[in-house]
């Protein structure tokens, strides 16, 4: 594509737009990327990132990350830093699919223990991890009990044997953002996502069963300290997020926001989908707590997705889930605002961080990870196309520019649209199986969409995220099973 | 045709244009352009529940805004596919209002011809306006 003229190269991985770019940007925007992923950028990258660093109350850049693509409001890839005094708080900087995450999953199992029975797992995955359009959950809840879910996340798995404390010590914050009081939330919320608790969705969410293989391991201490250590070692890679309920809150305060910010805050932008309140206002608290519910509903939901996974595996090698080696690797958001603390004017500063499609990624030593990943750094998991791979990272103290945050998938090149129009959802699935990949979908058009040539390459991606300094390649995991929505 | 997918303008979400001669059409296109990125084949949807919905809002916009998020709800609520079978739109008191009379179905995946679920219409791009020929709307849904 033509890149914009005002377009400054950095260095190697870092191009930068100007303010003086686009009227009323505060801060300049920063794309990471190598300079083939910066040609293969769509325009919407440019457009929407600069857009962001108009939003007030902005620190130091507007961000996007290497797997960027356009999105709405924030570019998919997008990471925001608002001075919580000053600032602005945005649905739009966090997506409508709140906390939209990834968790891995080890077992001790190889391959060749795995694939004579991948048809079977995979099979059984498929009928009792509900999939697709409007999917309703195995786990059944009244709607007053779906207001315990989503105050207290995974704590709520934990009491109702659903978790045990290493999975919540295994997850960002516990699996549970402290302050989500559930009077932020519509009845139109509750009653759209009660019954969604233990339900993947559809689009790009996929839970899948991958090898690493040895000639994979990129890092092979920090595998170590992940847990890889055995070679072409089973793991289970899934991707999902708070369902209809944190679409909902994310509608609900998207018009909140549209009715305020110019009125009542005189707060004009560029783009509606942007829509914002100052963070401290009645509105952006109120908006925060409900966010916060969303973001436990989705820790809640893969967490109990989990014990499903547990319970087929378990049923299928007929051994108990401890027996299998079935730990959690790590639990990683990748749509939240999160309140943290910086390096700024040359101490720390609390900022509030918008990640949309971006995935934190603390480095080793930080506060807030378990003590076992204290030296290594915190694992960030990468989901690329159910073709072509998936990456298991390590955050870096060299992220710190970027506010600790990393990218987030491999990142479209090709429309939905598209994708549909170029590939054919039946033979993809038999040609996958023909190449040692056995998915199972309950849409061919939706399994269409998601095709690998529909992505950027994910080693490219993985690799400037490494080159930029954001995070370290640990192992490359190769999928041989897939359910999708 | 009386909607059309657009791959210009969005990658991960759904983009559509609809177009059509009076205000009430344009929003039957808009709905049957969002239920079809969910469900291909619309002729499938068996009209055996009914549905009815009122909406107030200050302009027509924000009005087709909710009407198309109303559907979206009962997807999820409800796991009713609903398509409008009937729909009038008044103006007055500084704003305008729906009704509408929605029919359809749950949802069966063995005759719906499912595809991708549809999260949320975003305010990207969304626009309904009066053009020569009628009205026109361009939508982005998030999947």
């Amino acid at each position: 594509m033509n890149l914009p003229a005002a377009l400054k190269k950095i260095s190697d991985t870092i191009w930068e737009l100007p303010v003086s770019y686009k009227e009323g940007m505060l801060v300049p925007a920063r794309i990471f990327a190598t300079e083939k992923l910066i040609q293969e950028m769509d325009a919407g990258v440019f457009e929407q990132v600069s857009n962001v660093a108009t939003l007030p109350g902005i620190q130091r850049y507007a961000y996007c990350m290497p797997d960027g693509h356009w999105g709405y409001g924030f570019p998919i890839g997008g990471v925001a830093a608002m001075d919580p005094g000053t600032g602005v708080i945005s649905p739009g900087g966090i997506g409508f699919d709140i906390n939209c995450g990834m968790r891995l999953v080890l077992t001790n199992l190889t391959a060749d223990q795995v694939k004579p029975r991948l048809h079977q797992l995979v099979d059984r995955l498929f009928a009792r991890i509900p999939t697709g359009v409007g999917c309703h959950g195995f786990v059944k809840l009244s709607q007053s009990e779906f207001g315990s879910v989503i105050e207290q996340g995974s704590r709520w798995c934990l009491s109702h044997g659903f978790a045990t404390q290493d999975d919540l010590d295994m997850t960002e914050e516990g699996g549970c953002f402290p302050g989500a009081d559930p009077s932020s939330i519509s009845d139109k919320a509750i009653e759209r996502g009660y019954n969604q608790l233990g339900t993947l969705g559809s689009g790009n969410h996929y839970c899948e069963i991958q090898v690493v293989q040895p000639e994979n391991i990129w890092d092979a201490e920090r595998a170590a300290a992940f847990g890889l250590n055995i070679p072409n070692q089973v793991v289970i890679m899934f991707h999902c997020g708070s369902r209809g309920f944190g679409h909902q809150v994310a509608t609900d305060y998207l018009k909140v926001f549209l009715s305020v910010m110019e009125r009542k805050y005189g707060i004009k932008l560029v783009d509606r989908e942007l829509a914002c309140a100052p963070f401290h206002s009645p509105e952006g608290q109120a908006y925060f707590s409900a966010m916060k519910c969303a973001v436990n509903m989705a820790f809640a939901n893969r967490q109990v997705i989990l014990h499903r996974i547990r319970e087929v595996f378990s049923e299928v090698f007929n051994s108990s889930p401890d027996d299998l080696g079935m730990r959690m690797v790590y639990d990683v958001a990748h749509n939240t605002a999160k309140l943290e603390k910086h390096a700024a004017d040359g101490g720390k500063k609390e900022l509030l961080i918008h990640r949309k499609g971006s995935t934190r990624a603390f480095g080793p030593g930080a506060q807030g990870l378990p003590e076992c990943y204290s030296k290594s750094g915190q694992p960030v998991i990468i989901g690329g196309s159910m073709e072509t791979g998936s990456y298991l990272l390590a955050g870096m103290q060299s992220g710190a520019d970027a506010f600790f945050t990393t990218a987030h998938g491999s990142g479209r090149t090709m429309s939905r649209h598209q994708a549909k129009k170029s590939f054919r959802g039946d033979k993809l699935q038999r040609d996958m199986e023909a190449r040692g990949i056995y998915v199972r979908t309950d849409s061919f058009g939706g399994l269409a969409e998601e095709a690998g040539d529909a992505y950027k390459n994910i080693d490219e991606v993985v690799e400037a995220t490494e080159l930029a300094g954001l995070s370290k390649r640990v192992a490359r995991l190769i999928p041989i099973g897939n359910i999708k929505g | 045709m009386p909607f059309e997918y657009r791959g210009d303008i969005a990658h991960a979400d759904i983009a559509f244009n609809a177009w059509s001669g009076t205000l009430e059409e344009l929003f039957k296109e808009a709905a049957q352009a969002s239920m079809k990125v969910m469900a291909d084949d619309l002729t499938a949807i068996r009209p055996t529940v009914t549905v009815e919905i009122k909406l107030d809002q200050s302009n027509e916009e924000m009005l087709l805004f909710d009407f198309l998020n109303e559907l979206i709800f009962y997807k999820d609520a409800k796991r009713l596919l609903l398509l409008p079978a009937q729909i009038t739109i008044t103006r007055g008191g500084g704003g305008c209002s729906l009704q509408a009379t929605l029919q359809g179905e749950e949802i069966d995946a063995s005759r719906h011809k499912l595809s991708t679920d549809v999260k949320a219409v975003t305010m990207l791009r969304f626009s309904v306006a009066q053009v020569q020929e009628g009205w026109r709307a361009t939508v982005v849904l998030d999947v």
